[in-house]
């Protein structure tokens, strides 16, 4: 019992991490103000760079990072388009999310001989027990041994927390996305914190994405990323826009996610179609925004172009 | 070089362009050190502009800055605040939902290890501060909790935690009482005393005499003069501002208003965050009768406006016309009963910027039979009817029923919504702050044709932040505060001192 | 000249152009490092449309999904709603289609006229659902309908696993009774008479029997010119438009707004079922398939509704030219080994600027004023 418990638990975890590093990618763009609907798009080509350098390195962390990176400069032209030149950032994001896996798929069949699916990597991203858990005998150190991006992510969601309600920086981000015009008369360079904060959440996009081919699959192909981003998004609403809130909500969802993989396979009592199991994440996702959402406490200039001036 | 040291502020020849539009030509300001400097002009004269630009928000497209006999180049707000000036805007840049000591460290924060907040020692600081200048606030009260006075004082408080010398204050006085703006009146004092500078953009002459020792007008972007306060009249500033000999009093004759044709009975409204705004409140509105509520902004207007109007629920009591009940109906209800409505925010609930002037005029009518018939619009008629209203209310340009409204002046855009509102001659005339924003013209235009509303025969209630509009305007005067109607009086029967006091919770005394 | 620069700049029908150009600057940059000839490529592309009366036919046949998708996001625009559901509503249009149309056998026309109304009634209350939860609880319509995409495309395939709909040991469901088909000379082409006639005129066997031509994108012409018809004339539209410019003013006019979010959100979700059920009877297998990923027509539709500036006639256009672009794609891949995602990539690049439209105006505007300065 302990053994399924504690299984069901690190399957949870190894699912909800991808969406936590994206859900805290929107917490941060959105607490400065700008909506990022690209966040898919971001973790696809995060996705896709973490597999396709974690395979030709062979070193998951160097792949992790570029995942994290490819994510960032994806989510600079949302920035530039957003902060820069006041598009509509919904239709800026949703570009992305054309660009995103275009791209990604676009340097696979490149890479990858034709294929619109990488190779598998050779090492993915290492469990906390590494490979003591395997020789162990001890059967809850195997069903706990979960993945090094697990801890990575409540250390980032701890850093988060911590800058942006503990700090001068996250007093001013925090300005930033409540109200720009403030920010800006005491001095505040209200753009370049736009800027940081969308490169950041790019970033922790990008990470999400790697986190889904090194950590929970080990290849990247088209449908690797569909809907996490969006998923993620749910959370940060969800979440209050806030870091712990949309970690609990992203374990919500991981959890569902998880249910996939556990009454799925063959061997559990309850059959239930592929199908239908596949489509709980999305319903519960639904079902939460509509039962919890009930007055939104979005930042008040969120999704608002600044304009200088104004 | 000694007398140029006289001069907190200069500003020379200053020039900026908005697109085409001049906004600013050639202006001059000098400001002496140690004065309160009026900056006196119309809504849209380029009061704003000036001062944006000696602040750094807006940089000049050509001219001079001193400060104190210095040249500078006000890049951005940083080089303002570098040189000591603080500006407190007339829509007070505040994070609403920051503490006052949030607010007021932002920007310039106190910080352990370099990025740690630290609120006790700000709080301190800002405790200190609140002292030695009078200026009372509750240091950990978030913004969305006080009250506008406070939010004021919270924002003059982010200029002197800055240390500045020079101080811009920006319509300072549109949100406060008679009594309040005394008060003020005597920080600006206080402050000027200790050797700060300040400047105050205003368009109220009262509050030029009560307060300033010089006084520079402009009008339509161009540098008028600058005067000695004490040597002018407020009829010869109104004439320089406006540029013409101007009627400081509306035209209007008595009425004899005739029988209750609108009232609400023990009104209570929440707001959003379930705050009770509207107390129990009742009045009523005879025929052919104006009758203004007057009432420092945050008093429940709003609430009452969207009560009236089935914007918002209702949580208790009856609002009726003719005896027919509206409350918590719809707003579709309320305008077929009669009642139409001038809203506050033009921009927001009364026009829609993206559609031509023609669709604007018929935004409560399209439905009618004159309009459309078998859900088709007639093109034709609708033409017709916005050539009719665009001449009979002279919204300009003539040509303009096909233009979008976005690209009418301000008083042009209101025109276009009285003569909406008033197309259908209602029984009621709700008109909600209806000529905020707008140059003296306009106003004069605005009030006689509320004017004549009430002269055919029907019924206005007017809402307004403007004393002075209220006592203009009005035949019958209500005050509102705290959500509740707390006196009530024929037109003359009271002075504005008198209103004030009640407008700021004063107690109803004898003999007024 | 710089006065006539900055004025052709702020016209939309120019930082729209731009933006397609630079879209295929940009697929053209992503050619080239890949190390493929942009100019072969492109030329292939454009090509091998007009090398057969076939390929051409394929075009069209494309192009009708992609214009009654892309009719679906503009009208959705008109309210001020980002419908970004077209897939999923795209799949249930499709799936009532084909569970009506594989049961009901009702005279030819009349029995297309039933699958195609069920169809849009079907998706359209999937669409107002988005709609109902934005209006009653504000929740993003983006967000819900992601979601209600993906639910759709499982819906699709628990179907397809069924016994009773699925064919056995296929990836198919039963499919739609001939007498539904929308193709064109469908029963005279399959009969003796015409199969006969047929064998001695190659040309048009090949475009008869070798392509599924349909009359749908007759139909989505029709429909295009009807919602323009309903968006600018009458008062249904006056509605929906004011409330997408100004939700608040509309209000205030006793406009009723959240039943115009509800009733836009229907007749967009409709559109795009209606996609989906033409595409059931007009092309091979006329029936549903399992689905590995999203069909892609709901995403054409944002392109085409984005380059089409929401406007409906505009959409005929930009559907053609974006399932040319796709329908090029896809022969480089085939003839050149260069991966087809370039269009993706240039897909996404164009919408990127039509976001960024403001970009062209703000240069417009520095033109200006340098000129302004100049004469003051």
């Amino acid at each position: 019992m302990l053994v399924s418990i504690l299984l069901a638990v690190s399957i949870t975890l190894m699912y909800s991490a991808p969406l936590m590093f994206a859900g805290l990618g929107g917490v941060i763009s959105e607490n400065a103000g700008v909506v990022n609907i690209g966040i898919e798009g971001m973790m696809t080509i995060g996705a896709f760079f973490g597999a396709a350098v974690g395979y030709f390195s062979g070193n998951p962390w160097l792949g992790f990072l570029a995942g994290g990176l490819s994510g960032g400069l994806l989510a600079l032209a949302h920035a530039v388009a957003s902060i820069s030149f006041r598009a509509d950032q919904t239709i800026s994001g949703v570009a992305l999310n054309f660009i995103g896996p275009g791209l990604a798929l676009f340097l696979s069949r490149k890479l990858f001989a034709g294929s619109a699916m990488t190779k598998p990597v050779e090492h993915p991203i290492p469990t906390i027990f590494g490979s003591y858990a395997a020789k162990s005998s001890n059967v809850l150190i195997k069903a706990a041994n979960i993945e090094m991006t697990v801890p990575i992510v409540f250390i980032c969601a701890f850093v988060l927390w911590f800058v942006l309600y503990k700090t001068s920086w996250g007093l001013r981000i925090r300005s930033v996305g409540e109200n720009p015009a403030a920010a800006d008369t005491l001095g505040i360079n209200v753009y370049r914190i736009k800027y940081l904060a969308v490169f950041v959440s790019g970033v922790l996009s990008g990470f999400g994405g790697a986190t889904m081919t090194l950590a929970v699959m080990n290849y990247f192909t088209q449908s690797t990323i569909s809907g996490q981003g969006f998923i993620a998004l749910a959370a940060v609403i969800f979440g209050k826009w806030k870091p712990h809130g949309t970690m609990a909500a992203c374990l919500l969802f991981g959890f569902a996610q998880a249910l996939v993989v556990l009454l799925g396979g063959s061997n559990s009592k309850i059959q239930i179609p592929s199908s239908l199991l596949s489509m709980l994440p999305y319903v519960l996702t639904l079902i939460s925004l509509v039962l919890f959402v009930r007055h939104s406490s979005a930042p008040k200039a969120d999704g608002i172009p600044y304009v200088k001036g104004h | 070089m000694q007398s140029q040291q006289a001069y907190a502020v200069e500003m020379q020849s200053i020039y900026k362009y908005f697109d085409d539009f001049c906004a600013l030509n050639a202006v001059n300001l000098k400001v002496k050190k140690g004065s309160i400097h009026a900056l006196l002009g119309e809504n849209g004269a380029g009061k704003t502009t000036l001062m944006n630009v000696l602040y750094g928000l807006y940089k000049a497209d050509s001219g001079r800055i001193l400060i104190n006999g210095e040249q500078v180049e006000m890049k951005n707000p940083n080089v303002a605040i570098e040189h000591k000036i603080g500006m407190v805007h007339q829509h007070f840049k505040l994070v609403e939902n920051f503490t006052v000591v949030q607010n007021i460290m932002l920007g310039k924060e106190v910080s352990k290890a370099g990025f740690v907040l630290d609120i006790s020692r700000a709080r301190k600081q800002v405790v200190e501060l609140s002292k030695t200048y009078g200026l009372t606030v509750d240091p950990d009260a978030k913004i969305e909790d006080i009250s506008v006075g406070m939010q004021q004082r919270v924002e003059i408080l982010k200029a002197l935690y800055r240390g500045v010398e020079i101080l811009i204050l920006d319509e300072p006085t549109a949100v406060l009482t008679p009594q309040e703006i005394n008060e003020l009146v005597n920080i600006m004092r206080n402050l000027t005393e200790g050797g700060k500078t300040i400047i105050i953009i205003t368009h109220k002459l009262k509050e030029i005499k009560k307060s300033s020792e010089y006084c520079t007008i402009i009008r339509r972007g161009k540098y008028i003069d600058t005067v000695d306060v004490k040597n002018v009249t407020e009829q010869q500033l109104a004439s320089m501002m406006v540029g013409r000999e101007v009627n400081l009093v509306v035209a209007k004759t008595k009425t004899n208003p005739g029988d209750v044709v609108f009232r609400i009975d023990n009104l209570t409204v929440e707001d959003s965050r379930k705050i009770e705004r509207v107390k129990e409140l009742s009045l009523s509105v005879r025929k052919g009768e104006i009758v203004g509520i007057a009432g420092i902004d945050g008093n429940g207007q709003k609430e009452l406006v969207e009560a009236i109007t089935c914007l918002t629920k209702v949580k208790a009591g009856r609002i009726s016309i003719n005896g027919v009940d509206l409350q918590n109906t719809s707003p579709h209800n309320v305008i077929k009963n009669g009642i139409t409505t001038i809203h506050e925010d033009r921009h927001k609930r009364g026009l829609v910027l993206d559609f031509p002037v023609k669709y604007n005029l018929i935004l409560e009518n399209y439905n009618r039979p004159r309009f459309a018939g078998h859900a088709i619009l007639h093109e034709q008629a609708i033409h017709k009817f916005a050539q009719d209203s665009i001449s009979r209310y002279d919204i300009r340009p003539e040509n303009c029923a096909s233009e979008l409204a976005r690209a009418l002046s301000g008083g042009n855009q209101q025109k276009v919504i009285i003569a909406r509102e008033l197309s259908d001659n209602p029984e009621l005339l709700l008109a909600f702050q209806p000529t905020r924003g707008l140059d003296v013209g306009a106003i004069e235009f605005i009030h006689s044709a509320l004017i004549k509303h009430r002269d055919s025969g029907h019924s206005i209630l007017l809402i307004s932040f403007e004393l002075d509009e209220i006592m203009n305007v009005s035949d019958r005067i209500c005050v509102l505060y705290d959500g509740r109607i707390v006196a009530e009086f024929q037109q003359g029967e009271v002075d504005e001192n008198g209103i004030g006091l009640l407008m700021a919770g004063g107690e109803r005394k004898n003999g007024i | 000249m710089g006065s006539k620069i900055a004025e052709l700049l702020n016209k939309t029908a120019t930082k729209i152009i731009l933006a397609i150009v630079l879209g295929f600057i940009a697929g053209a940059l992503a050619l080239a490092v890949a190390g493929y000839d942009p100019g072969t490529s492109y030329s292939m592309m454009f090509t091998s449309i007009f090398s057969s009366p076939q390929n051409m036919i394929q075009v069209l046949i494309l192009t009708m999904p992609n214009i009654l998708t892309g009719l679906s996001v503009a009208f959705a625009f008109k309210t001020g709603l980002f419908n970004i559901g077209g897939e999923g509503q795209y799949i249930v249009g499709a799936i009532a289609a084909v569970m009506v149309g594989g049961v009901l056998n009702l005279p030819p026309v009349i029995n297309v006229i039933v699958i195609v109304l069920v169809a849009f009634v079907a998706a359209g209350l999937y669409g107002a659902l988005a709609g109902f939860l934005k209006a009653k609880f504000g929740i993003h319509e983006v967000i819900t309908t992601i979601m209600l995409n993906w639910i759709a495309l499982y819906l699709n395939n628990y179907l397809v696993s069924l016994p009773g709909i699925g064919v056995k040991n296929t990836e198919y469901s039963f499919p739609i009774k001939q007498s539904a088909w929308t193709n064109v000379l469908n029963g005279w082409k399959t009969s003796p008479h015409g199969q006969a006639y047929l064998s001695t005129h190659p040309a048009l066997s090949t475009i008869l029997l070798g392509t599924d031509i349909n009359y749908g994108i007759i139909i989505a012409i029709v429909v295009a010119i009807a919602v323009s018809f309903l968006l600018y004339r009458t008062t249904f539209g006056y509605q929906i438009r004011a409330v997408g410019l100004n939700k608040d003013a509309a209000e205030a006019a006793g406009i009723r707004v959240k039943k115009s979010i509800v009733m836009t959100m229907f007749i967009a979700g409709g559109l795009s079922g209606l996609a989906g059920a033409l595409q059931m009877t007009g092309t091979l297998p006329h029936a549903l398939v399992t689905l590995a990923n999203q069909p892609g027509y709901g995403f054409n539709g944002i392109t085409v509704a984005l380059m089409a500036n929401s406007s409906p006639i505009g959409c005929i256009f930009t559907a053609l030219l974006l399932s040319a672009l796709q329908f090029g794609g896809s022969t480089i891949q085939m003839n050149l080994g260069a991966p087809s995602e370039v269009v993706n990539i240039m897909i996404g690049v164009i919408v990127f600027f039509v976001a960024v439209a403001s970009m062209f105006t703000m240069i417009s505007e520095r033109i200006k004023r340098r000129r302004v300065k100049i004469a003051g």
